[in-house]
């Protein structure tokens, strides 16, 4: 069971507290109806899937309720970082932190997913 | 008492005093307290245990410990209580003890199923899959049944379990898997620095092989007697929870570790409050693996025989048991460890046959001790064959390279491969494993989580090096945690009564261990002497080898022989993943603990390719078998899923009401009076709603409330209706989409004040319906002003529906004027009723006159007999769901979920009008423009009346528009409801028909597996179509 950071609980709390929610950053048009086909498409059913670092929406549905945004590695399973809704998509270049084979790989277990641009050492 | 044959007095550690007596296939035996089922049964001089899963071979112990393959036995302690696939050699004796063998008929002696080893050609690697292909049906019927029938292990218990299981989340900053001398040596260093420490370990005892190894001295004690002080000091400290008979059998992500303890397998009557078992799912900061190793088999011809076992397992059955497993037994090894075996039992005054050793110049102390107690040691040597079926009686001895052969008789044959590191628990976490050249072994490589390998698992040899290293590993791993946590830790979980457990203020005491010698905190224990067991071989030995076809077993569970793994690189697998599938080898439960390795080397040799290229099989949870109870724990029957009931609930249980369960809630479904049916009864209540009233338990509608200066707003955006320009005090029926347009929900929404609306979801939507809502105000609508609560159990809702309901409400009604003037059809107000707050909805799911009291869910039981005593002057009912259900669909209203799909948009379902029309956002209106949405086509809903009245479709049922063409034939359509409606004396239904709307009038059909019903599609309201009764 992974652990992930609520960036509003500031903790990490168990897997089972949360639901996924999607992809995030899918903005929604405020003139959504006025917009293409083409563009209703991409709204809403064109989604990346990517191999590598997807950001993808939680809630912490059985904690504070809040919906919030996560960086994954699909392939791992590794959460790079949570923050808030609403917060720009982080700029992070992940390779260089992706140094462990997995999700869970060999880190200091004071910096858990580190939200961005947070001081280390703080998140404890 | 029983004499037990093989017991040798004054050896092992047990009190002869102390007997269980336990029976065997329905013969009486008697064993010591301590022993294993296996131990106890060697001692009676049974080796014959079990019956092989595809040869029905007859098979005998093994191992002592975890890895046995071929000692599976059904442990029966009543009826509802048998254990099939129990491992006799982790089997805690117990007085009363019933326990019988397996995969044998009509006895464990004479088995007709061994016929599958005569015809043995036939089931080779891969038989299942070509034999049995064809015909594919028969795979179902015949094939599969027969199969499972003559293999398998074990048989299932055929009633519920009567056992219940435990569960328990602990966290630790350091977990020990493994009470050998390495895990102790760990769990002490880092529990002397105060850290949470947990140490599980699977046996009943800590000590691990020091259980067996004679030749270890630590701090001036034996192996084992240090084992039990040091176990005895961790009890003593608070900060450390041992767990005895507890597997780790899962590793997970962050150190998740699962935990499975055996609380009352060993208990010969068990305390009824205490679980079975107990999951513990461990979340802990750093893991030390210290899982020892496990000794491989020799793979030669036969080495299948009741008899032949592991040398450690013989030396754990001496040393610990007391119990020689032979009075003549021989020895064939690969490595020094077997020595050792063999130098014991000869102590112990068993006569050793001779030591074959495989090794060509075998040297040391062990090989000269042996000698020199006058034990015929024979080098570069292998055992090519032996003698007798349901127990070995002899070995033949001939030289690696061929030549002459001499046959020894023995009645045991002690075998060792060497050892093989068990790093089940590194790969489970994901760690990589690399192969040493030098010692032809796997071992930790590359780890993937917070976890370090100490001992025997890790590769490590010799007592001291394995003590050191683990000492080493529990000192730096309580190290890093405290870098983390320089405040105390918190306590553990506490104990619970019965559990034993220690406060801090209590003095050491000798019992708990606490006073013991060798306790200088911070200081390594030291190793005064200690027995080396490195080295050995893998593959088959000599007379097993490419050319033969003799039955040289790898893997004893799973039946697979050397030959089984030739045969499987012969046809084309190439993977040892493909190899492993298609032999069985290593797989299910016994996860190639014994039979890895030289499976490996074997599939390695035959492809040409060094051990390393081949690769090491997955190893996969569970380590050992882990029950379903346990997993469960808690969440079975009545617990298994939460059931949720009204406050109006035990009014109408009282009132004899059949139930029906709607997602986790109870539902009346019809209040049945005497002598009626549901047919009746349900008839009955629908006619007294039109003709007087009916009081309904709507308690179960999901509510929200939305609140807040912009909750008007808010409303505009996620329903498709307009509510700005709704005033307070007024209702509307709202529609919320999604995104694509199609319906999602559907409810009767008030506006209480202008900041303020009481919205009503159905019973199955509530939840989602307020995630959503959640979700667009959090993340797309965050502007908004607006919270929202969900208010579904905090009213009760008292549906009073018929041409009297104002007449019944109106005597206990205050401060509200409830005149259709005042208070007109789609109407809320707040008031009081009987004295308690409600909020007072005049609205109509039945199409008559209608109001929906709510009141505070506490006071829903007393304001519903209120009201069923005002109603029963005007000869109103109670009805329930079903009644409801057809009501509704005589006036044509929809149920979301029922008549919809998650492809039906509001004009498809004819409520098209509550789309405001002028608004220019809500959640579903781009959908809604979708070409396949506004195209023609769709399916529509509409009413269906078939030719014959009396006939009630069945709901889901096709729909065609000629039932004469050829199957399969076009289907247009289904039913989504249907009733009899005795208001309208016919049959009515509901049906989604592809453009529906625009066949008024025609025929369509219903193919039925019996006959062909014709019906006509109508409009969907069947009663009061002008919806005058709304205020009759």
């Amino acid at each position: 069971m992974l652990l992930i950071r609520c960036p509003y609980c500031e903790e990490e709390r168990p897997e089972l507290e949360f639901r996924h929610a999607g992809e995030a950053h899918v903005v929604r048009s405020g003139e959504l109806a006025s917009i293409s086909d083409e563009d209703f498409e991409k709204f809403f059913f064109i989604r990346s899937n990517p191999k590598g670092v997807v950001f993808e929406r939680w809630r912490h549905i059985h904690g504070c309720a809040r919906f919030f945004n996560a960086a994954r590695s699909t392939i791992t399973d590794r959460f790079y970082l949570t923050y808030k809704a609403g917060e720009p998509k982080p700029e992070v270049d992940f390779s260089a932190i992706d140094t462990g084979p997995a999700a869970w790989a060999n880190r200091e277990p004071a910096e858990p997913n580190v939200a961005a641009g947070a001081e280390p050492g703080k998140s404890d | 008492m029983t004499k037990q044959p093989f017991r040798i007095p004054g050896a092992g550690r047990l009190t002869p005093a102390k007997t269980a007596r336990f029976t065997f296939d329905g013969k009486h035996f008697s064993g010591l307290a301590g022993d294993t089922l296996a131990s106890a049964l060697l001692a009676n001089g049974v080796h014959l245990t079990g019956r092989s899963f595809k040869y029905h071979r007859p098979r005998g112990i093994l191992s002592a410990g975890a890895e046995e393959p071929n000692a599976l036995v059904t442990i029966e302690r009543d009826s509802a209580r048998k254990t099939p696939n129990v491992r006799a050699t982790v089997q805690d004796l117990y007085d009363g003890l019933v326990a019988s063998s397996q995969n044998r008929w009509p006895s464990l002696s004479f088995d007709v199923g061994a016929v599958n080893n005569i015809a043995s050609p036939m089931f080779s690697a891969g038989f299942y899959y070509k034999t049995f292909m064809w015909p594919k049906s028969a795979w179902a019927k015949l094939y599969e049944p027969k199969i499972r029938a003559a293999a398998g292990l074990g048989v299932s218990p055929d009633q519920p379990d009567p056992d219940h299981y435990g569960s328990r989340y602990a966290h630790c900053e350091v977990l020990v898997i493994g009470g050998g001398v390495a895990g102790l040596a760990a769990a002490l260093a880092a529990a002397e620095s105060g850290v949470r420490v947990i140490l599980a370990d699977e046996q009943s005892e800590f000590g691990g092989a020091l259980r067996y190894e004679s030749g270890a001295r630590i701090d001036g004690q034996s192996g084992w007697d240090w084992a039990q002080a040091t176990a005895a000091r961790l009890a003593a400290m608070p900060n450390v929870r041992l767990l005895p008979r507890t597997t780790a059998f899962g590793y997970y992500a962050q150190n998740f570790v699962g935990l499975v303890e055996r609380v009352t397998e060993h208990l010969a009557r068990p305390d009824k409050s205490l679980p079975r078992e107990r999951l513990w799912q461990v979340r802990a900061g750093r893991v030390v693996i210290a899982a020892g190793a496990i000794e491989r088999h020799m793979v030669f011809a036969d080495n299948d025989r009741p008899g032949i076992m592991l040398a450690s397992a013989a030396r754990s059955y001496l040393n610990h048991h007391g119990v020689a497993v032979g009075r003549n037994v021989g020895v064939y090894t690969a490595n020094d460890s077997a020595y050792h075996a063999a130098i014991d039992l000869k102590k112990a005054g068993v006569a050793i046959a001779a030591i074959v050793d495989l090794r060509d110049n075998p040297s040391g102390p062990v090989v000269e001790e042996a000698r020199s107690l006058g034990i015929e040691v024979n080098h570069g040597r292998a055992v090519v064959k032996v003698g007798g079926t349901l127990r070995v009686s002899s070995m033949t001895i001939e030289a690696k390279g061929g030549g002459a052969r001499r046959t020894v008789p023995v009645d045991a044959l002690l075998m060792s491969a060497g050892w093989t590191p068990s790093v089940h628990m590194f790969s489970q976490s994901r760690g990589k494993v690399a192969f040493d050249e030098a010692s032809h072994r796997f071992l930790p490589g590359t780890y993937a989580q917070d976890c370090i390998s100490v001992g025997a698992c890790n590769g490590t040899d010799g007592l001291e090096a394995t003590l050191a290293e683990g000492f080493e590993a529990g000192k730096e791993a309580a190290r890093a945690a405290n870098g983390v946590n320089t405040k105390s830790p918190p306590p553990l979980t506490p104990p619970r009564k019965g559990e034993g457990g220690t406060s801090v203020s209590d003095p050491p005491s000798p019992l708990r261990g606490g006073v013991r010698d060798g306790g200088i905190a911070g200081r390594s224990p030291s190793v005064d002497s200690s027995e080396s067991w490195s080295g050995g071989m893998l593959g088959s030995g000599p007379g097993a080898g490419a050319e033969t076809t003799v039955k040289a077993f790898v893997d004893f569970q799973n039946d697979v022989t050397a030959k089984d793994i030739r045969q499987a690189v012969r046809e084309g697998m190439r993977s040892i993943e493909h190899v492993k599938r298609f032999t069985t080898n290593g797989m299910a439960t016994d996860q190639g603990k014994t039979s890895n390795m030289h499976g490996l080397a074997i599939a390695a040799e035959t492809l040409g390719k060094p051990i390393p290229a081949v690769g090491l099989t997955t190893f996969r949870a569970p380590y050992t078998p882990v029950t379903f109870g346990s997993i469960v724990g808690h969440a079975s029957g009545p617990l298994f899923d939460p059931t949720r009931r009204t406050p109006i609930h035990p009014w109408s249980e009282r009132q004899g009401a059949v139930f029906e369960d709607v997602g986790q809630w109870k539902r009346a479904w019809y209040y049945p009076r005497a002598g009626e049916d549901m047919h009746a009864a349900v008839n009955r209540e629908c006619v007294t709603v039109r003709k007087s009233a009916g009081l309904f338990d709507a308690s179960t509608l999901g509510k929200i409330e939305v609140v807040g200066p912009d909750a008007a707003k808010f409303m505009e955006l996620l329903y498709t209706n307009p509510w700005e320009k709704l005033d307070p005090g007024r209702c509307r029926y709202g529609i919320m989409l999604r995104e694509d347009g199609f319906i999602y929900d559907d409810g009767v929404v008030g506006r209480l004040a202008s900041d303020r609306f009481h919205v009503t979801t159905t019973t199955g939507g509530a939840a989602r319906v307020m995630n959503m809502m959640e979700d667009y105000l959090q993340t797309e609508f965050p502007h908004l002003n607006v919270w929202l609560t969900s208010i579904s159990e905090q009213w009760a809702v008292i549906a009073v529906q018929g041409p009297n309901s104002r007449k019944i409400i109106e005597p206990l009604i205050e401060g509200i004027d409830i005149s259709d003037d005042a208070f007109p059809h789609m109407s809320v107000r707040e008031g009081k009723i009987c004295g308690v707050p409600t909020r007072l909805f005049r609205m109509s799911f039945t199409g008559d006159r209608g109001f929906e009291v709510n009141v505070p869910a506490d006071y829903g039981e007393a304001v519903w007999e209120a009201l069923w005593e005002e109603g029963r002057k005007h000869g109103a009912c109670a009805y329930g769901t079903e009644a409801m259900h057809v009501l509704r669909a005589e006036k044509g209203y929809i149920i979301v979920g029922q008549d919809t799909d998650g492809t039906v948009t509001p004009a498809d379902a004819s409520v098209d009008w509550a789309i405001g029309k002028k608004k220019k956002d809500f959640v579903g209106i781009r959908g809604l423009q979708r070409p396949d949405l506004v195209a023609s086509g769709r399916k529509q809903l509409v009413g269906l009346k078939t030719k014959d009245a009396k006939l009630v479709l069945e709901e889901g049922a096709q729909i065609v528009a000629d039932p004469k063409q050829a199957i399969p034939m076009k289907m247009i359509g289904h039913v989504t409801s249907s009733y009899w409606s005795e208001n309208c004396g016919r049959s009515i239904a509901l049906a989604l028909v592809v453009d529906g709307k625009s066949r008024m009038g025609e025929t369509i059909y219903i193919p039925m597996p019996d006959r062909t019903i014709e019906a006509e599609i109508t409009g969907m309201v069947f009663y009061d179509p002008k919806g005058d009764r709304l205020n009759g």
